[in-house]
Formats: structure tokens, sequence, C-alpha cells
């Protein structure tokens, strides 16, 4: 299961990821992270079993937590099933099953790349 | 003794219901099963089909005369310009014109889906003025309907098969083959391969002017070969026309490349009767069979270095190889769609809506398309450079290169390694940055090590889009080996391009 992280000023410099680790013990895998000097977004993929614990543990530290569940959405009266997101995306998540290109939303990172790419705008970022 | 069937045998077949069609995919196994000969008394058409960016497509359109009557020299439909230079109201919009207000999000190709999709469209003309068309300026809103005649002219469709794509360069590069990701990252393909028309039948054996083919959701024609036609290297491509009224969004859909602009998705089927062994042959043609080269777009040039050759079968497994590494692979086109133009002329042509018609010509067989006759070259970078270019060692200090650069021409200091060749480059910025901070150590601590630069065979176009994209003001010029031989500045660009372009 995938977290969004939306980390406020003042906490950023704080060993975040760190801390939730040693708390619950969670293996916790960063996807993407942009972080600057006043605030920070932050990409994290957990097991489904430690999901809540972590995003509780993240929630008392005062962030802002996301449930990623379909990060990227596709209109299909727009998509053509040409596959010009396919080779894009740095994760796999789109595949041709039969020649339709079918997603594997649970594999989205949500980095963007393939908004750009699809030549006929089918797709979007659901919490941009 | 050969077997044979006439088109009008087809015909009649097509009439009375007992016609026979398959598409283009399943053609080569029943071939393979009963042979050309009974594949002739199997078979009667084969159906092909591709759906993909086509951007050399477009529509007639005539408004009608207004009260009172203009001669329209530019006019602009949903902001978008179309060509008014023929008769009084007759305009052509070509589908990869961007529009004036959106810019490259909603082009000629939008304003198209929009009439087929039954949308309004806002149409504003500028008129010359003359006694028998005295108005000069118009405003009205049209859908299709309201058009006397929408009458689709693509100039080139269909291509034979498509280079595919792939970029060596260091940086993202956004082209009409899609997003072509640094050092190899992925490989983009057009074309339906199996299916595509023109590799079904590329002897054009039935294949020519006055055959009615599916386009765009309709029935149009082939006008004769598409230009760029060039038979002899196996890229041979259809003029087409039809009916826009009759056609659908389905098969008409408008797109836009990031940052290259729009273009029209159009979904084109030719059916194929099965006339002899020869045609029978030609559409058993496989994706393996069908090769292209995978072209570097990473080099700015008309004559892009191939890599290799690959076949369709290849590109469409999901991965090529290219320098001993898998990259993954990516079509731009929908066999999905073309599946679909191939299977929807199938169901005519069974449902006895479609009837096949007799070539009046077949396309050229012979020719290549040639590059462009250029009479006024631009010249190389190595032609305009400044070859008294000074450059430092990596392992002198601060200071010293400050010292360089105030006696130097420029205010960009290459580094050097000891061999000569290029290691990166500090600015006159970087060194008074430097010393303000009191960092007064050696300059490969402070250099740019991504550094761009050009080389003498280079046309000065490229050098000048190089320093534009990455908002810089000099490159150094390297030989073959990275050495460094010269320096050119936006100074010395814009004193060469000076008046010589209206802006
Ligand atoms: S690039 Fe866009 S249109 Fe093409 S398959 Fe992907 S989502 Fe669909
Ligand atoms: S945003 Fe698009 S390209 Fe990026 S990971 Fe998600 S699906 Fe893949």
């Amino acid at each position: 299961m995938k977290l969004m992280l939306r980390v406020a000023p003042g906490i950023v410099r704080k060993p975040l990821i760190a801390s939730v680790i040693l708390e619950t013990g969670a293996l916790i895998n960063i996807e993407r992270a942009s972080i600057d000097a006043v605030s920070g977004e932050i990409v994290l993929d957990v097991s489904d079993d430690k999901c809540r614990q972590v995003k509780d543990a993240f929630e008392r530290r005062g962030v802002d937590v996301v449930l990623l569940e379909i990060p990227v959405m596709r209109n299909d009266e727009e998509c053509v099933h040409c596959g010009a997101c396919i080779a894009i995306c740095p994760t796999g998540t789109f595949r041709f099953d039969n020649w339709k290109v079918v997603t594997d939303p649970g594999k989205c990172i949500q980095c963007g790349a393939c908004v750009t790419a699809c030549p006929h705008r089918a797709l979007q970022l659901v919490l941009r | 003794m050969e077997a044979e069937k006439s088109l009008s045998e087809i015909n009649e077949r097509i009439r009375d219901g007992s016609v026979r069609v398959v598409t283009a995919e399943e053609m080569p196994s029943i071939v393979e099963e009963l042979g050309p000969g009974g594949a002739v008394r199997e078979v009667d058409v084969v159906t092909t089909g591709t759906f993909g960016a086509m951007c050399s497509s477009g529509v007639f359109l005539n408004l009608g005369h207004s009260d009172p009557p203009i001669k329209i020299s530019r006019a602009w439909l949903n902001r978008v310009e179309a060509y008014g230079g023929v008769a009084a109201v007759d305009l052509f919009l070509g589908a990869t014109q961007p529009s004036e207000d959106k810019g490259i999000e909603y082009g000629g190709a939008h304003v198209i889906e929009d009439l087929v999709s039954g949308r309004a469209v806002d149409v504003m003309g500028e008129g010359v003025g003359t006694d028998c068309y005295p108005r000069l300026e118009i405003e009205t809103t049209l859908h299709l309907e309201d058009l006397n005649q929408a009458l689709m002219v693509n100039p080139r469709n269909a291509y034979q098969r498509y280079n595919a794509a792939t970029n060596s360069s260091d940086r993202t590069l956004h082209t009409y083959m899609g997003t072509l990701l640094p050092r190899f990252g992925n490989v983009h393909y057009s074309g339906a391969g199996v299916l595509n028309p023109i590799s079904n039948d590329p002897g054009f054996e039935y294949i020519g002017t006055g055959v009615r083919i599916f386009l765009g959701g309709a029935q149009g024609y082939i006008v004769g070969p598409g230009t760029q036609h060039s038979p002899e290297s196996g890229f041979a491509t259809l003029m087409v026309a039809g009916d826009l009224k009759r056609m659908s969004s389905e098969f008409l859909r408008a797109a836009t490349f990031t940052r290259y602009g729009p273009t029209l998705y159009v979904g084109v089927g030719v059916p194929i009767p099965i006339l002899n062994e020869r045609l029978a042959l030609s559409t058993a043609v496989r994706d393996r069979d069908i090769t292209v080269p995978i072209v570097d777009y990473g080099v700015q040039r008309r004559d892009r270095p191939v890599l290799r050759s690959v076949s369709y079968a290849e590109l469409r497994s999901g991965f090529v190889e290219i320098n001993g590494k898998e990259v993954p692979t990516a079509s731009l086109s929908s066999f999905h769609m073309a599946r679909r133009v191939a299977g929807t002329l199938k169901e005519w042509i069974e449902r006895g809506e479609f009837l096949l018609t007799e070539q009046a010509e077949p396309l050229p067989r012979s020719g290549v398309s040639r590059p462009m006759k250029q009479t006024k070259e631009l010249p190389y970078v190595g032609d305009v450079m400044n070859r008294d270019v000074v450059t430092v060692g990596e392992n002198i200090s601060v200071p010293e290169a400050a010292r360089v650069i105030v006696g130097s021409r420029f205010d960009h200091l290459p580094v050097v390694s000891d061999e000569g060749k290029l290691m990166g480059i500090i600015t006159t910025w970087d060194i008074s940055k430097a010393v303000a901070n009191g960092n007064i150590s050696r300059v490969s601590e402070i250099m740019t090590r991504r550094v761009y630069s050009a080389t003498p065979d280079e046309p000065i176009e490229l050098a000048a889009r190089t320093m534009d994209i990455h908002s810089i003001s000099a490159l150094p010029v390297v030989d073959k080996d990275n050495r460094v031989i010269g320096m050119i500045t936006s100074n010395d660009l814009s004193r060469l391009f000076a008046g010589r372009r209206p802006r």
C-alpha cells in the first residue's frame, strides 16, 4: 500500500521516517521524495498489515497522510490504447493485455511522467 | 494452374452475402494451412487497418456565402488558423495547426474532432473587400451540418511502416515519436505491422487510385500516392479523401504530443481482394517479416544514425536489445484500434454495405522521397567559432582562474584534463561566488561538470538551440576526442542571425 506524506514547514528537518520505522518496526520503502527547505512530499510503500500503524504514527507527528489507492486515473473515453504510457513509466504501472492497455495502480509513485506522455491527455494524477 | 478470381465475382458474393472475409491478422495461418491456391479459393477479401498519429491530415470546409458576401483571406476556427487562400469561402484546416489562445493543447485536429462530435465551432474571418465581395469581417458559429461540404483530404496517411525511435542523448526529448527517455531509456514505434494496409500489398497489385477504403469510420477513397511516397525504400504512403460528415469520432481522435504539437489519430483500412496467389501470399505477411530501422533521435539532423534493424514482432514483444541492453518498447499507434478498423471493415463487407472498386491506376512502384534542395546553407559551428579560446587545467586555483578569465575575451572558461579533454566549465559568476564565499581552492571544486558543448560540423542552428534550451550563453567546441578547439557564444550567433529572419 502506498502512502503520500505532506510534511509541513517546521517538522521537515526532523528524522521523521527513521523514528516511525523504529516505533513501528515496519519496512518502509521511499519511492519518491521532493523536499525543500519549507515543506516536502514523500511517497512511501508499506506492507498492507503495517499500513494503518504507520499512518497513525506519522499523523501523531503532525504529518498529513493520504492513502494512494488510485494515484493515477485514466479517462477511458479519451484512451485509445496506444501504449505511449507504457515504457515511460518507471514502475511498470501500465501493460498491454491483448493489446488493450491495463493499469496496475498499486505500482504508481505519482512521478507524473505518463501525464505529459499520453498524447490523448487521458491520464491525471488524483491528488494534484 | 494458378488459382484466380475476378473482382466482379467477389462483389457478387458481397451482394448475395456469401463472401468470405478475414482480417490480415488471420490470413497468415490460413495461407500456411491451405497454401496460396487454397487460400484464394477459401478467402475473398482480407481487411487491413491502422490507427495512429497522422499529422498530414486536414479538411476542406465550404462555409457558404454570407450577406453581404466576403472573400475570406484569413480565417480561424476556435482560434485555430485555417488556410484562406482558396476562393472566397473554402478553407483548408490542417491537423497540426496550433491554436492562438490555447497553444498546442488545442489545434486543427481538435477542431476536426469537435466538428465530427457535433460540437459548435466559432468561425472568424477577415476579408479583402472587393466590388463583388465587399465585406471585411465575419463572425459566426457553425456545426458540421451547417457547412456545405466538409471533405477530409489527407496528403500523407497510412505509412507502409515507420522508423522506430530512441534517444542516445542525455536529455529527455519530446518528439512526434512521443517522450524519448535519455540514454536509450525507451524505444517508440508506430504502425500496425501485420495489419498495415500497404504492408499487405506492397506491390500495389490492388492498392491504387480510386480504391474505396475505410477512412475515419466512413467510406473514403485512395486519391493516389501520398506525399513523400517512397516505395523503393519501403516507405510508401497514401493520399486519401472522404466525407467528414459521415465519419465518427471513434476513428478520428485529436491528440497533442508534448512540446511538439497537435496531431490527428486517423483510422484507415484498405480491403484487399484475394484475386490471385500473389495477393494471397502478400496478405500472409507477419509481424516478423516487416522490419524497420531503430533511429537515434538524439542526433538532431535529417540523416539520423540507425542503430539496428528490428521487426514488428520484436517491437511488439515489449523489449528490444540495443548495445547489449534490454530497452522497453511501446507504441504510439493503437493496435487495438487497428483491429477495430479491420474488424469494422470486415463487418461492412459481410453485411453487403461495402463493395470493392477497381483501381484506376496502381500507385507508383518506383521512386524515393528526396531530401530538400537547400540553396542557402547556414554556416557550421566550425565556420564561426572563436579559435583563440583559453582553457585551464583542473588543478589550478580559483584566483589563478580569475586572472585568466580577466585576460580572456570570454566570460566562460573551459576546464580541461592533462590531455586537453573537456572536463567542466567555470564562469565569471562561479569565480565571483567562490571568492565571495572565501572559497579559493581548486577550480575542479567549483566548476560545472555537466557541460554542454558543440562540434565543428554541427549547423549553428543546433548550437543555438542547445544554448536556448539550457539558458546558457557560450558553448565550448570540441573535436571527436572531446578536446576543446574553440568557443561559440550567443553574441556570435545574434550577430549572424541579425536581420536574417523576421521575428
Ligand atoms: S498513452 Fe494515453 S491514450 Fe495511450 S494507452 Fe496510455 S492512457 Fe491510453
Ligand atoms: S505517475 Fe504515471 S509514470 Fe509516474 S509512476 Fe505513476 S503511472 Fe507511472
